[in-house]
């Protein structure tokens, strides 16, 4: 049995071979407000460093052509004092797009893979077609929208302290465990992409959940959910919200809002905000 | 005395990542063979996914001036020709074997210690108390002879019309080192990049596995690996490449060859719906659901995993059944596609059709002259 390649044959398959930035400007074409880049081909941390470069030219706009699944873009553009730059991205982007978002604005003409926003601190994403799992898993701050539907766990330990509050608005469905240890947050599940009385696709809706809250409009029976949320109506402050965040789906994505407001419209909170406290007491 | 001397543990690598390793496959639906470019391009853009430990591919269609004999792909370690000879007088004795050769490789590609690999098409030579095991089954057995009783021995592959080509490297270097965008073609091409966490990055135990026509890559940890080993040794399969994605192999070649049930219940089987939602199925439904995991609990695959099944005729992909792992299927006029990501299918397909991710649990089942791939699509985002 030959156990020595795993030592001998260790790779480091993110930094082998990358370019230097003076080599990754030729795949940029960057002038005063604007930088346009070619990433095909470029490994992400390439990517990332490019953007990063373009950040530092003082651009406003950056348009990202030929993506196909490099990851974490638009992390690592935390430039404190400096302006907030527009991102966008033609077509598909790779695993934990937005990671760690600093305020930045990420425009996505395509659809998204798996952790939109994980860990995202501020800032917007939207996604103009669908998401993978895990979308904005850990989110702290700012806002995700995305057009179509989401995988599994989306808004996982979403959480929220004093005026950061994180909110995932999904225009389609979900599959299961949505919401999952969610711990802060706002979360809207529009249902567009169901017929008129499907029910939604996620089963384990809000296991483990503990804070935050889920506006989910159209069908879902009490078995899909999980046993750490409960049913409340609507008041009028719930109300205020989710119309406002709905107009902000239908500017981004072109739709109708006053449809879409006429629900019907079910608020999930957590019956606990400590629910495996007994768990593990002894 | 407790302990003698310090062993330092090969599942210990320092600086060790923890990611998912990298799946993609492709079918032509309607049987037309075509070259690997898409496969190694698609494997390629995922790279991140593997980590150089490990990469191989399966094409179905391969040998079409062999397809009666079974073609052998036998991997020889540690340049042992003692093993070779061997193998090869065992061979002789059980086989008839029309056709021999060491398989090309190009040698301007540096890979890590390549073994020798060598392919034979044989035909079952039967003794007269073998009369009444029939030839799959004899198969089966003479590879399992081989990989546990020849040291440094194994069979990569074992099908008709089938082949897999694997090693120790990324997928792209395995792909030329064996020149498999030259010198092949398929209708099916499954491929692997592997990250592996808990065992031994070597030769052997790069995916695809095969027994027979059967392939199995796969994303994950099996941790139910001990129990459905011990009861596959019950049915004469015996795991011998030191990794959990074995067992696969062989439960499917027992359940869909031998016990000769439908893929779709299979997926059941290995990936069983919970008890509470089978509680909720109708009567009939409920007492399927039940007898399955009743009858087939040592099979169920416990842990997160996303696997590529194929054998002639169909590819299979299928996650958990609390989707730990991801996968997404794409299709385009008769070509179907099955990939960890969906980026990677975008890549090779610019011009892609539908792209959809079923539920965890839920097979994507790809046929020749079908279109049952389609058959997930609804209940899929």
């Amino acid at each position: 049995m030959n156990g020595l390649n795993v030592k001998f044959g260790m790779r480091d398959n993110f930094l082998d071979g990358l370019m230097p930035v003076s080599k990754l400007l030729e795949y940029a074409d960057i002038n005063e407000t604007k930088a346009v880049i070619d990433a095909r081909g470029l490994k992400h941390k390439e990517l990332n460093d490019l953007l990063r470069e373009s950040l530092q030219h003082g651009v406003s706009r950056i348009v990202i052509n030929n993506v196909f699944g490099q990851r974490y873009i638009g992390t690592r553009l935390y430039d404190p004092g400096r302006e907030k730059v527009t991102i966008e991205i033609n077509n598909f982007p790779g695993n934990d797009l937005g990671a760690f978002l600093n305020g930045h604005r990420i425009i996505v003409h395509g659809n998204a893979q798996d952790g939109v926003g994980n860990t995202m601190d501020a800032g917007e994403i939207i996604v103009h077609g669908r998401a993978g799992d895990v979308a904005a898993m850990s989110m702290r701050g700012g806002r995700i929208f995305i057009r179509d539907n989401v995988g599994y766990r989306a808004a996982i330990h979403m959480k929220e302290y004093r005026d950061k509050v994180p909110v995932l608005v999904i225009g389609g469905t979900a599959q299961d465990f949505l919401g999952e240890y969610m711990a802060g947050g706002i979360l809207i599940l529009l249902g567009l992409t169901l017929q008129e009385n499907d029910l939604h696709r996620a089963n384990y809706i809000g296991t483990g959940m503990h804070g935050g809250v889920i506006y989910l409009r159209g069908h879902v029976e009490q078995h899909q959910l999980g046993r750490e949320v409960g049913i409340r109506p609507l008041d009028e402050k719930d109300k205020e919200i989710i119309r406002n965040y709905v107009v902000e789906y239908c500017r981004h994505f072109d739709a109708n809002p006053e449809e879409i407001l006429q629900g019907p419209f079910i608020k999930l909170l957590p019956v606990s905000k400590r629910p495996y406290g007994k768990i593990y007491a002894y | 005395m407790l302990v003698q001397k310090y062993f330092p543990s090969e599942r210990m690598v320092p600086e060790k990542d923890m990611d998912a390793c990298g799946l993609f496959g492709v079918m032509n639906i309607s049987g037309r063979r075509f070259g690997g470019e898409m496969a190694i391009n698609a494997i390629k853009n995922m790279k991140v996914r593997g980590s150089g430990l490990g990469g191989g591919f399966a094409i179905y269609g391969l040998y079409p001036e062999y397809k009666d004999y079974y073609a052998l792909h036998i991997m020889f370690q540690n340049q042992n020709l003692r093993a070779k000879h061997e193998v090869e007088a065992f061979l002789k004795e059980h086989f008839y074997v029309v056709y021999d050769e060491e398989i090309p490789t190009n040698p301007e590609i540096n890979v890590f210690f390549p073994p020798i690999v060598w392919r034979y098409f044989v035909a079952p030579q039967k003794k007269s108390e073998d009369q009444t095991v029939t030839d799959d089954e004899y198969v089966v057995n003479k590879v399992m002879y081989l990989n546990t009783c020849v040291e440094d021995a194994y069979v990569f592959s074992s099908g008709k019309d089938v082949g897999v080509f694997k090693g120790v490297g990324f997928p792209e270097e395995i792909a030329d080192y064996f020149m498999l965008d030259k010198l092949y073609q398929g209708y099916i091409w499954t491929v692997h990049s592997r990250f592996p966490t808990n065992t031994p990055g070597w030769w052997g135990g790069a995916h695809p596995f095969n027994i027979l026509d059967w392939t199995v890559v796969h994303n994950g940890e099996i941790s139910s690996y001990g129990t459905n080993r011990r009861y596959l040794e019950m049915f004469n399969y015996y795991c011998t490449l030191h990794t959990d994605t074995e067992v696969l192999a062989y439960a499917v070649d027992l359940l869909l060859r031998r016990q000769k049930l439908p893929i779709e219940l299979v997926a059941r089987i290995f990936a069983p719906p919970m008890w509470e939602t089978i509680e909720r199925m109708d009567k009939d439904q409920r007492e399927l659901y039940t007898a399955l995991r009743m009858t087939y609990a040592p099979l169920l695959m416990n842990g997160p995993f996303t696997v590529i099944i194929a054998h002639h005729n169909e590819m299979v992909g299928l996650t958990d059944r609390i989707r730990l792992r991801p996968i997404t299927a794409g299709a385009k006029g008769d070509l179907v596609f099955l990939s960890s990501e969906e980026a990677s299918i975008r890549a090779v397909c610019p011009d892609l059709e539908l792209a959809w991710t079923p539920p965890g649990g839920e097979p994507v089942v790809v046929r020749l002259h079908s279109r049952d791939h389609l058959l997930s699509l609804n209940k899929s985002i």
